[in-house]
């Protein structure tokens, strides 16, 4: 109707072409679209990237292989233990090292809260997008808790650098499985907490509901995966359908909505934070007592301990922070399911201790291409809900 | 749906002119460079193989050796949850940078995977639907993943960074 109405001969109405960013609130770091609008609809976005790059790539070619790992987290910074967990899993794939179970365990209890992490400040934050200044308060009081839970453990509360090429870099620490058994416990009822403050909100609704529409075929075509192809009605996850990190062992569902929607991504990321929840409650009762890291002299970093007590440890630990490990000459790809979608590394290696190439695949980078495609024809206003929709990290889509 | 029966219908659609690497749970082909829009529209199309998903697209760099460059193409089947990998070689001639056909017409996802390969290599996807740069400075005539870049950049070609 509103497109009907700017083209009617008495009203005088022009193409207006306006700059969106680079600073601008909603785009939650340095983006820029060139938008045309006829009136208040958009006729076209044209994103303009790479504010934030910053050669990542280039970079890890001319680092060592544990050198990388403080790196790849700075990538998605709000999932980041989802990062070096892609690309140690890479560079174990290539190494062919077996992971002790409890090493495992901890991973999936580190990348699940950081699941719940970016969720919940995807969900303030997207909120706030729209208009709703509420749900934001609420969010940072669970942040603030996972956070914390990090520090407890790895030191880092946003980037914890924890996850190792072989498990993990320590044992949890004391009191930290009481800590998240507590969270886990109250965290669903908080989530039942926002869900009244939007879920049946009739402006929220109003705002959401058939905007940004992404029918599955255009989003198969355009790559989009994580949340937003489940939000279009396909229940693909690779924790499901290629498991890493014994994730076959955890009892949860895939969310699946068929709105193609901003609603419905809305819908599918907070039962990810229920299930991920429920992910955590069983890993803590799977959690098994042995090595947090693998033993393989030559390859994988030994436990801290053991440098101070054992001299071969302590020889190992030398040449490995001296001359780097050195992976078989080859290439792999190993992706997993991160906040986002699919998180893959691809690393090429020609037998040095640097990686001869690594390419990241970036989950945000690739959801955001389908910006202007779902765009085209909506409000300005809902441009901005559709693209906090995507749930982008500029550090991720720039690299 | 098996490593094993991709291979043979590629053999029988595209007979001698692919090379499969087979890597425990990885399959890679080296797809000569003129047929990589063929075997991409083959390979998306067959109702059986269904290979819908487009994974990235991405370049290495063998500098000095020849063939410069390799693409890589990784691929998905949504449907099928197989993973595929094509590998193609392209080369600098004197005639021009090297080239190749762009597969945006089979997955509409690789345009900005295309745009970044091609300015971070100097690479030219022929066909692409829009050939800016995506990443980089307009005014930057360097490709900075090649591996004869240097690290930090030169002061005439990247002078916006510290050096």
């Amino acid at each position: 109707m509103a497109r009907e109405l700017s083209q009617r001969a008495d009203i005088r109405s022009e193409i207006m072409e306006i700059n969106l960013g680079p600073h601008h609130p909603s785009t939650h770091g340095v983006f820029r679209a060139i938008v045309e609008l006829d009136g208040e609809i958009v006729l076209s976005c044209t994103p303009y990237l790479g504010y934030l790059h910053r050669g990542f790539e280039k970079t890890c070619e001319n680092k060592k292989y544990h050198q990388v790992i403080p790196l790849t987290e700075r990538c998605d910074y709000m999932g980041a233990s989802s990062n070096s967990l892609a690309y140690c899993l890479t560079v174990e794939k290539m190494l062919e090292v077996e992971i002790p179970e409890r090493a495992q365990v901890i991973r999936v209890i580190m990348a699940e809260l950081s699941r719940i992490f970016s969720h919940l400040f995807w969900l303030g934050t997207h909120g706030h997008d729209i208009g709703a200044m509420t749900p934001l308060f609420y969010m940072l009081r669970e942040r603030e808790e996972i956070m914390n839970l990090f520090e407890l453990t790895a030191g880092g509360r946003l980037m914890p650098n924890y996850i190792r090429i072989g498990g993990v870099a320590k044992d949890l620490e004391e009191g930290f499985i009481e800590r998240l058994r507590a969270f886990t416990n109250h965290f669903d009822t908080r989530v039942d907490e926002y869900e009244t403050l939007l879920t049946k909100n009739i402006i929220y609704m109003d705002r959401t509901k058939g905007i940004g529409l992404l029918p599955l075929e255009k989003a198969i075509s355009l790559g989009v995966s994580g949340p937003m192809i489940r939000a279009s009605g396909k229940a693909w996850d690779i924790r499901k359908s290629e498991p890493y990190c014994g994730y076959e062992r955890y009892d949860f569902d895939v969310p699946v909505e068929y709105g193609c929607d901003v609603y419905s991504r809305y819908l599918v990321r907070v039962e990810e934070m229920r299930q991920s929840n429920r992910i955590l409650k069983q890993a803590i009762q799977q959690l098994p007592e042995g090595p947090f890291i693998a033993m393989a002299p030559g390859k994988i970093f030994p436990p801290q301990q053991d440098i101070y007590t054992k001299m071969e440890a302590l020889i190992h630990h030398f040449m490995l922070v001296v001359e780097g490990v050195r992976l078989p000459v080859g290439d792999c790809y190993q992706s997993i399911e991160s906040p986002r979608g699919e998180l893959g590394c691809y690393i090429v290696s020609d037998g040095g201790t640097n990686p001869y190439r690594l390419k990241w695949r970036a989950p945000a980078f690739v959801n955001l291409q389908a910006l202007p495609e779902m765009s085209r024809g909506c409000f300005f206003a809902d441009l901005i809900a559709i693209l906090s929709s995507i749930d982008i990290v500029l550090a991720e889509v720039d690299r | 749906m098996n490593q094993d029966h991709i291979k043979e219908k590629l053999s029988e659609k595209f007979g001698d002119a692919l090379q499969f690497e087979t890597c425990p749970g990885e399959m890679s082909i080296l797809v000569p460079s003129e047929k990589i829009l063929d075997v991409c529209r083959y390979l998306r199309d067959d109702p059986e193989l269904k290979f819908d998903f487009l994974t990235f697209v991405g370049g290495v760099d063998y500098y000095p050796a020849k063939p410069r460059f390799e693409l890589v193409y990784q691929i998905y089947s949504v449907s099928n949850t197989q993973r595929l990998r094509l590998k193609s070689r392209v080369d600098e001639t004197d005639a021009g940078p090297a080239c190749i056909e762009s597969v945006s017409k089979v997955w509409m996802t690789a345009d900005w995977h295309e745009r970044e390969t091609a300015e971070m290599f100097g690479v030219v996807f022929k066909g692409h639907p829009d050939p800016r740069k995506l990443l980089l400075p307009d005014e930057w005539r360097v490709h900075p993943l090649r591996k004869d870049f240097p690290l930090l950049g030169t002061e005439e070609d990247t002078p916006d960074l510290p050096s």
